[in-house]
């Protein structure tokens, strides 16, 4: 990373645009190793760009702002529903008129949950905001408005942009007679081969039942998107009274920083990203049931969160990956899936406290720290250790 | 300097009580718009709390603080530091993980207004403010002699450093009165004449600065007038002239600690 | 959704009587809670799953003395009752240790941050917990799957045993009340009591209310903080073992993931009456029990959870800092 901020800034915007490209290119190239064995890869990939939406939110509560939020899908469920009702079940909306709705009503739910609860201490705020999650889930299984247990089918798809019978560009539902204005192909990788597969081909912008790859550069632009604001918000007043606040209230409070307004304006930010979140997963599954959203998620979102390292987007990036992606690779141990996990979180939290990638400040001050320890002390850390 | 003789801030018969202990009982005093006020007493006489009050940690159990006319009753903490007073804090409170130059902007931005929407669009409002922060910001930094230091962690600095940028987030906010609590804490002899020195060209700025400070020799040096707390109670106002020959202070301090009058 | 006024009223003090003894349990787990959370201000998320050992101990304890039918008495009874809290408190006082030794300790070492520590205990959770769900695997794997069948066969549904407490309701004032009600209020009030006495007056109690206001200071004074700290565990774990016993002689089934609801609502009683105070884990388990049990009188059983969780909410904005207050540390003598 140091190394990459001293070069010149072409080939610096040259090289996130390779990147860019290359995740974009990343389903068409199927990777051997990367690519995952008996699921497909696109929707893996889909998944994972939900993951990364989901921990950059919950990054700015938590890692930003310091509200620990066990409750985050709470807010995923709200965005998911809210499309469900607008585009299938009490409506037939389109999905990007139902977009703005589902946004809307996640972020007034984080504004009515946050005003009366960011009052109340930090610890609190975690147990509360778990309880929140779990009302919001056991209201879905009881409501029949909600479809109860049975779930909501049928949620509306992004439009798909495909050529018509006539040869003119359709905009509208998939349908299996037309295809999209261009295919993309396939690679094929053989025993030391590669080769273009002609037969296996992604339709450009449509968005059907089969093919999850549309779906996943949907969901990678939006991330892309989210990471640019991020950065902006970050690099700004709101970012640092944000910071300022996590680091020690009250001094940020007697700062001229209204601690109270910034707090809420993170739990609602975080909230807005969470909606828009679910209401992707829904339009992408199609079908949705209180079971989508179990207590177990919100833990998972947090903990992608906390294994990249808290407070670094790139970081928190990396570990939503890792959550999401791990326990698809890796399916042939299916019912060993949560116990690795669990083992590996724990793995984690001992061996690097600090996150797989920590902002670069806390590793200079850790650095420090240990410094100053050895001038004092006259030793190394690892000669302490050994004699204790 | 406008009219001198007004008072900029008014301390009105502030009482002060944690349950059965008085920590400021019936207090009364003003500090004059660019002045350096002296506030002293032995430990524990409740300067810190007076602080507190002042800056809208405690709210007064009776009695009133007025600035520039206006009554600080049930004004929030961060209203009042945009009004006009900032603090320092006789421990150190920094925000450990950002860095010096961060830790002043967030000072900085107690006058600012940008919010979510002119950040994410990088609107002119935010442009202006992020340049006039970062001027104000850096320019304070050198002012203190820190300004090597900008992009250092908090954390890291070292322990006078820490207590100077305290100083310089606190001019930050823009304030007009200045209240430090006991900003040379822990420096030696040498370093102390050089914060007071420092806190008369704060003054110069045109900042009013309350200091509470434990050396008698060099609150005598600095502040143009003195105010002595005793357990809670005002029992000296004056010059230091008329302090240092106040028996009552003289009582106070022999009474309490050799270290901190030599 | 439809109140049923008619139902609540008529029935009130059986209901009542139902909700103390839930609430009973989830005091004796929220204790747990509140005393790691008052020395280490942790949230001990895998604390669940130390009382979900405590009811398999009792399971096949229970299941080792009686076979396969229950209805005993007598010493037998007696016995099986002895032997099944013992087994389950030391189980789950094990677990606890364990947990203490392999994903905390080397936390507090490093002096990490706290939402660490967090993510340490709920990795812990899901280790604990698919162990017990993958036992018939595990087993497998060692080969001794068909010795142990019975005891870990259907490791991811309910396993039950026979009712131990099989004695006629009792009496009171025109009141049918269920024995074993009874027994589950009055055993835990019992050891809650015992509980609170230790930490006031005993040295090790002591010791622990003074790591808790400040680690350093108690430290300084002579009080060893590894050793404490165990012995919280140590305690929490005991007492989740006897509610996971009580649990079972009340409920009689249990699975591997019982311990994740009723963990999340002890550490809402626990922050319901003010976390790290020891009496308030009590009010609030008791509170929460109860009302929950109103609450599905009144609304369905469906809502049971709703009514826990939006009682939870509206306590904490009256009171920010639970029923009691909070703090171990600074709990009155
Ligand atoms: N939050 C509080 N709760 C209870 N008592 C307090 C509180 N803050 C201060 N006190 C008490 O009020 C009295 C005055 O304390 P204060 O900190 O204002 O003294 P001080 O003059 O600043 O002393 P020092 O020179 O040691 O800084 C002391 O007896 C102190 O113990
Ligand atoms: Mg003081």
């Amino acid at each position: 990373m140091n190394k990459l901020k001293a070069l010149p800034k072409p080939v610096k915007l040259a090289f996130w645009v390779l990147l860019a490209i290359l995740a974009y290119a990343l389903p068409i190239l199927e990777p051997p190793i990367i690519s995952t064995p008996g699921v497909d890869f696109g929707g893996v990939l889909f998944v994972v760009t939900m993951y990364c939406l989901i921990a950059l939110g919950l990054n700015i509560v938590v890692g930003y702002a310091g509200l620990l939020d066990l409750g985050y899908v709470g807010f995923y469920a709200v965005g998911a529903y809210t499309a469900a009702i607008l585009t299938s079940f009490h409506a037939n909306w389109p999905l990007l008129l139902s977009l703005p709705f589902a946004v809307a009503a996640t972020t007034i739910a984080g504004l009515i949950l946050g005003a009366p609860t960011l009052r109340v201490r930090g610890d609190y705020l975690a147990i509360v905001t778990l309880g929140f999650g779990e009302i919001i889930r056991l209201v879905a299984v009881n409501t029949e408005w909600l479809g109860d247990r049975r779930g909501i089918s049928n949620i509306a798809r992004p439009p798909s942009v495909m050529t018509g019978e006539d040869g003119g560009v359709v905009v509208g539902e998939a349908e299996p007679g037309l295809k999209g204005i261009f295919e993309i192909p396939h690679l094929y990788w053989g025993d030391g081969t590669v080769l273009v597969d002609t037969e296996d081909t992604t339709q450009f912008l449509v968005f059907g039942v089969l093919d999850q790859i549309p779906y996943y550069w949907l969901g990678l632009t939006v991330v892309l998107l989210v990471l640019l604001a991020d950065y902006l918000i970050k690099n700004s007043r709101v970012g640092r009274a944000w910071e300022a606040t996590r680091e020690d209230e009250d001094a940020a409070e007697l700062m001229g920083v209204p601690t109270f307004k910034f707090k809420l304006l993170a739990f609602a930010t975080g909230a807005f990203i969470g909606g828009l979140a679910g209401a992707l997963f829904a339009s992408r599954q199609s079908f949705i049931n209180p079971d989508s959203f179990l207590l177990l998620f919100s833990i998972l979102f947090l903990a992608a969160v906390v294994v990249g390292g808290q407070g670094n987007r790139w970081g928190v990036l990396v570990g939503a990956f890792l959550v999401a992606y791990l326990p698809q690779r890796f399916r042939d141990f299916d019912d060993f899936r949560v116990l690795v996990f669990g083992a590996a979180l724990v793995a984690l939290a001992i061996l690097r406290p600090e996150g797989l990638f920590p902002p670069r400040r806390t590793v200079r001050a850790k650095q420090m720290e240990h410094e100053l320890e050895v001038l004092e002390t006259g030793h190394d850390d690892g000669e302490e250790a050994a004699r204790v | 300097m406008s009219d001198a003789t007004t008072p900029i801030l008014e301390v009105q018969n502030l009482t002060l009580k944690f349950g059965g202990l008085t920590a400021l009982d019936d207090v009364s005093f003003g500090i004059k718009e660019g002045e350096i006020l002296g506030l002293i007493g032995p430990n524990g006489a409740g300067k810190t709390t007076c602080f507190n009050a002042v800056t809208g940690v405690y709210r007064p159990t009776s009695g009133d603080i007025r600035f520039q006319g206006r009554s600080l009753t049930g004004v929030k903490r961060y209203r009042i530091t945009q009004l006009g007073i900032a603090r320092t804090f006789q421990n150190i409170r920094l925000f450990p993980s950002m860095t010096a130059l961060e830790n002043v902007l967030v000072g900085a931005d107690a006058q600012h207004k940008t919010g979510m929407f002119s950040a994410l669009f990088r609107l002119p409002r935010h442009r202006a403010e992020e340049r006039d922060g970062h001027e104000r910001a850096m320019e304070l930094l050198r002012f203190m002699g820190i300004h090597k230091r900008a992009d250092e962690l908090a954390a890291n600095l070292s322990y006078g450093d820490q207590r100077r940028l305290e100083i310089a987030r606190a001019m930050a906010t823009g304030p007009k009165l200045i209240c430090l609590d006991e900003p040379a804490a822990g420096f030696n002899p040498q370093e102390k004449v050089q914060l007071m020195e420092l806190i008369r060209k704060v003054r110069d700025r045109g900042f009013t600065v309350l200091l509470i400070e434990h050396d008698m020799r060099l609150v005598m040096g600095v502040t143009d007038r003195i105010v002595v707390l005793e357990f809670g109670r005002l029992i000296a106002e004056g010059t230091p002239a008329e302090i240092r020959d106040n028996p009552a202070v003289i009582a106070a301090y022999l009474g309490v600690d050799e270290e901190d009058a030599s | 959704m439809e109140f049923d006024y008619q139902f609540l009223f008529s029935n009130l003090p059986e209901l009542t009587i139902t909700g103390l003894a839930f609430g009973a349990i989830y005091a004796l787990i929220a204790l747990g809670y509140t005393m790691v959370y008052g020395v280490l201000q942790l949230i001990n998320f895998a604390h669940s799953e130390v009382f979900m050992y405590g009811t398999f101990a009792t399971l096949w304890t229970v299941w080792a003395l009686t076979g396969t039918g229950g209805g005993v008495g007598g010493i037998q009874l007696l016995l099986i009752l002895l032997l099944g809290l013992v087994m389950a408190m030391a189980t789950s006082a094990l677990i606890a240790l364990a947990l203490e030794r392999v994903a905390y300790r080397p936390l507090i070492k490093k002096d990490a941050p706290r939402l660490i520590a967090l993510i340490s205990a709920i990795g812990a959770s899901f280790v604990l917990a698919e162990l017990m769900g993958l036992r018939d695997k595990v087993t497998a794997w060692v080969g001794l799957d068909d010795d142990l069948d019975r005891y870990v066969s259907g490791a991811r549904i309910n396993q039950s045993m026979a009712s131990v407490v099989n004695m006629p309701d009792v009496n009171i004032g025109g009141l049918s009340i269920k024995t074993v009600d009874l027994l589950v209020i009055a055993a835990a009030i019992a050891m809650m009591v015992i509980v609170d006495q230790f930490v006031r007056r005993s040295k090790l109690g002591r010791g622990i209310r003074a790591t808790a206001q400040d680690q350093e200071t108690a430290a300084l004074m002579g009080v060893n903080p590894t050793r404490t700290i165990q012995y919280t565990f140590l305690i929490g774990g005991l007492m989740a073992g006897a509610a996971a016993f009580l649990y079972m002689l009340k409920i009689e089934t249990t699975k591997f993931d019982v311990g994740f609801l009723l963990g999340v609502k002890a550490f809402t009683a626990a922050v319901l009456g003010g976390i790290g105070n020891l009496r308030g884990a009590l009010l609030g388990g008791l509170v929460l029990g109860v009302a929950e049990n109103w609450g599905q009188a009144l609304f369905g059983g469906e809502w049971r959870h709703v009514v826990a969780f939006v009682l939870l909410v509206v306590i904490l904005l009256f009171r920010p800092t639970g029923l009691l207050g909070e703090s171990l540390g600074k709990a009155r003598v």
